[in-house]
């Protein structure tokens, strides 16, 4: 991040009953930033202090807006801040039919009005609600309602959108129904969106900044693929450690119906017809997929087998435990994407794995998360003020 | 003889008192119970106590002190002075301001309970869609608050009506003035006019019925969410 370049910058430090909270991060103003960590520690604390809807002490600016900064004793009450946020149960007003819900924010915004507004046919149409809208929110689902609250705080004109856990209380097969529509705000909405979660797959599809949170204080924030390989961090011991890389569509067999894509340091082969040429995918490698060999292998069921380069070795759970992660750069001087792989100490040495060593890492299945493409949604201009 | 207009005039006068007491405890109540459920002063409690007085103090007790503070050496005889009376005690303002406070427990509670149902997240949802506390009072809160308020409003309306000693002790008997129904049942009894006591009975117990059984069908449609 550039210092001439607009972020967001959060500073928070106080008490909230018996938690104690510190903390301070940066996130850009593009993409999602994911505050992740375990239940409790402290990341919907930090969110509503972003939405003025709790106060510590500290210091928010967005882009060159202060919100908040308490050595000059400003505070802007959360109706004057231009947010949106997604709690994470709907709460859609009872008394409102859908179409009132997602005007009520609307409505008050556009007194402030933006040229450049999120248009509501467009927002209904990406969230698929256009059916919904004469309905009484308690006659919708659990998706339903959680897609016309994401609608209605959308519609707010906010220049930041917060979400809290916005799919947490919902059912796996709820979730799976939402986190495209998700994906699909990511891709064509270009405010900033601060998303709270504690589901690594969620962070894996949406994130593109990571800020990992404990006991009410910052362990680590930058790049969601940075911190994933980062063999200091919590993320790599955890049993679904994995990688979050962007590969580009190069081609598409159709013999063997395989698709071709390009990564920094070699290509990957995934099944399937993955979309025209040159578009970008978001691509998840797991460690427990990725095995290496010394040679190339010549009879192997596996098709993608790159030259690496071993930058680095972990014990996985500290002292003699039976498995290291070992973290790869693609290519052959290793500059490529980082990939994780998590092998035996056994296998570790039999192979003289160690730092610097040239190797083929074998990875036994790509996941593709997410399309990374689709029409732009217009923003909300940037403040005036 | 049956008098029909002697009749109809105590029934006048308390519908009057009722409806313009529950129209001043709709406004004067409101802004306590909107307090009482959302504040967080520790003496709050003690507010509310006050309010509640009434359900547990003989009516005798109320109408007692009424009639001190009402009458000429109180501030209520100070006000009347202002409008060149002498006293509140035994006008019509004098019962309105009684019954406003005789039937404060029964308009307050059940808002306060309606604006305590529905929790922090629906006002916090309006300030984040850019509603000034104002304006999230009134179309978040009030709106959702809907049942404590028709709940509110007829119990007050009703238990105006049967408002006795109170009025006894504050308002007396006087014809036209302050001579509402349940006041004439008892001079009717008093004076042995059977006829009359039966028709005014027997209206407030069809009336009390109506009362109680709308409010439970109100309730049972109110507890779905309206739209």
């Amino acid at each position: 991040m550039n210092a001439g370049e607009a972020r967001i910058d959060v500073a928070f430090a106080g008490t909230l009953g018996a938690f104690s909270l510190d903390v301070s991060f940066q996130a850009p103003t593009k993409g999602i930033t994911a505050l992740f960590g375990p239940s409790g520690c402290g990341k919907t604390s930090v969110l509503r202090c972003m939405a003025g809807l709790n106060r510590l002490t500290g210091k928010l600016t967005v882009g060159d807006e202060v919100w908040q900064d308490d050595a000059t004793n400003t505070f802007r009450k959360p109706y004057d801040r231009p947010i949106g946020y997604v709690f994470q149960e709907a709460s859609l007003f009872p008394h409102l039919s859908v179409r009132s819900n997602l005007l009520f924010g609307a409505r008050r915004a556009s007194k402030k009005a933006n040229a450049n507004a999120l248009k509501f046919d467009d927002i209904v149409a990406l969230l698929g609600i256009s059916h919904l809208l004469e309905r009484a929110p308690l006659a919708l689902s659990g998706g339903e309602r959680q897609r016309v609250a994401i609608g209605r705080a959308l519609l707010s004109q906010p220049q930041l959108l917060l979400m809290d856990e916005p799919l947490a209380a919902l059912d796996r097969m709820t979730k799976e129904e939402i986190l495209p529509y998700l994906e699909a705000l990511h891709e064509s909405l270009l405010i900033p969106i601060v998303y709270v979660s504690h589901d690594i797959t969620e962070v894996e599809r949406l994130a593109d900044t990571l800020v990992l949170l404990q006991d009410g204080r910052v362990v680590a924030a930058g790049p969601l693929y940075t911190l994933q390989s980062d063999p200091e961090l919590p993320l790599l011991q955890a049993p679904e450690a994995s990688v979050t890389i962007e590969g580009q569509v190069m081609r598409f067999d159709e013999t063997y119906t395989l698709t071709t894509l390009a990564v920094a340091g070699g290509e990957l082969v995934v099944p399937g017809h993955q979309g025209a040429a040159g578009g970008l995918r978001r691509l998840r490698i797991s460690a427990s997929d990725v095995s290496f060999t010394r040679v190339i292998p010549r009879e192997t069921t596996i098709l993608n087998c790159l030259p690496a380069r071993i930058l680095s070795i972990t014990s996985h759970g500290g002292g003699n435990a039976a498995q290291v992660n070992v973290i790869a750069g693609l290519g052959e001087d290793g500059n490529g994407a980082r990939i994780v792989g998590r092998i035996t100490r056994k296998s570790k040495e039999a192979l003289e794995m160690v730092e610097g060593a040239q190797v083929f890492a074998q990875i036994k299945s790509v996941a593709l998360i997410a399309a990374k493409s689709g029409s732009a949604l217009a923003a909300p201009n940037s403040p005036s003020r | 003889m049956l008098d029909l207009g002697e009749l109809w005039s105590p029934i006048r006068l308390t519908l009057e008192l009722a409806a313009i007491t529950t129209v001043m405890l709709l406004i004067i109540g409101t802004p306590i119970a909107w307090w009482l459920a959302r504040s967080k002063a520790r003496w709050k409690e003690a507010v509310a106590t006050v309010v509640a007085m009434p359900l547990v103090l003989p009516p005798t007790v109320l109408g007692f002190y009424l009639l001190v503070t009402l009458g000429p050496n109180g501030p209520g005889g100070w006000l009347a002075g202002l409008a060149g009376g002498r006293s509140l005690a035994f006008t019509f303002e004098g019962l309105v301001i009684g019954s406003v406070i005789y039937s404060m427990p029964f308009v307050v509670q059940p808002i306060r309970n309606a604006f305590e149902a529905f929790g922090e997240r629906p006002l916090e949802v309006a300030a984040t869609l850019r509603a000034t506390p104002w304006d999230t009072f009134w179309s978040v809160a009030v709106p959702l608050a809907r049942p404590g308020f028709m709940t509110g409003a007829v119990l007050g309306f009703a238990h105006t009506v049967g408002e006795f000693g109170v009025i006894l002790m504050i308002g007396g008997n006087i014809p036209g003035e302050t001579k509402v129904l349940s006041v004439a049942i008892y001079d009717y009894v008093e004076t042995l006019q059977w006829t009359e006591a039966h028709i005014l009975a027997g209206g407030m117990l069809v009336f009390s019925f109506s009362v109680i059984l709308t409010m439970m069908v109100l309730e049972k449609r109110m507890g779905r969410p309206g739209l």
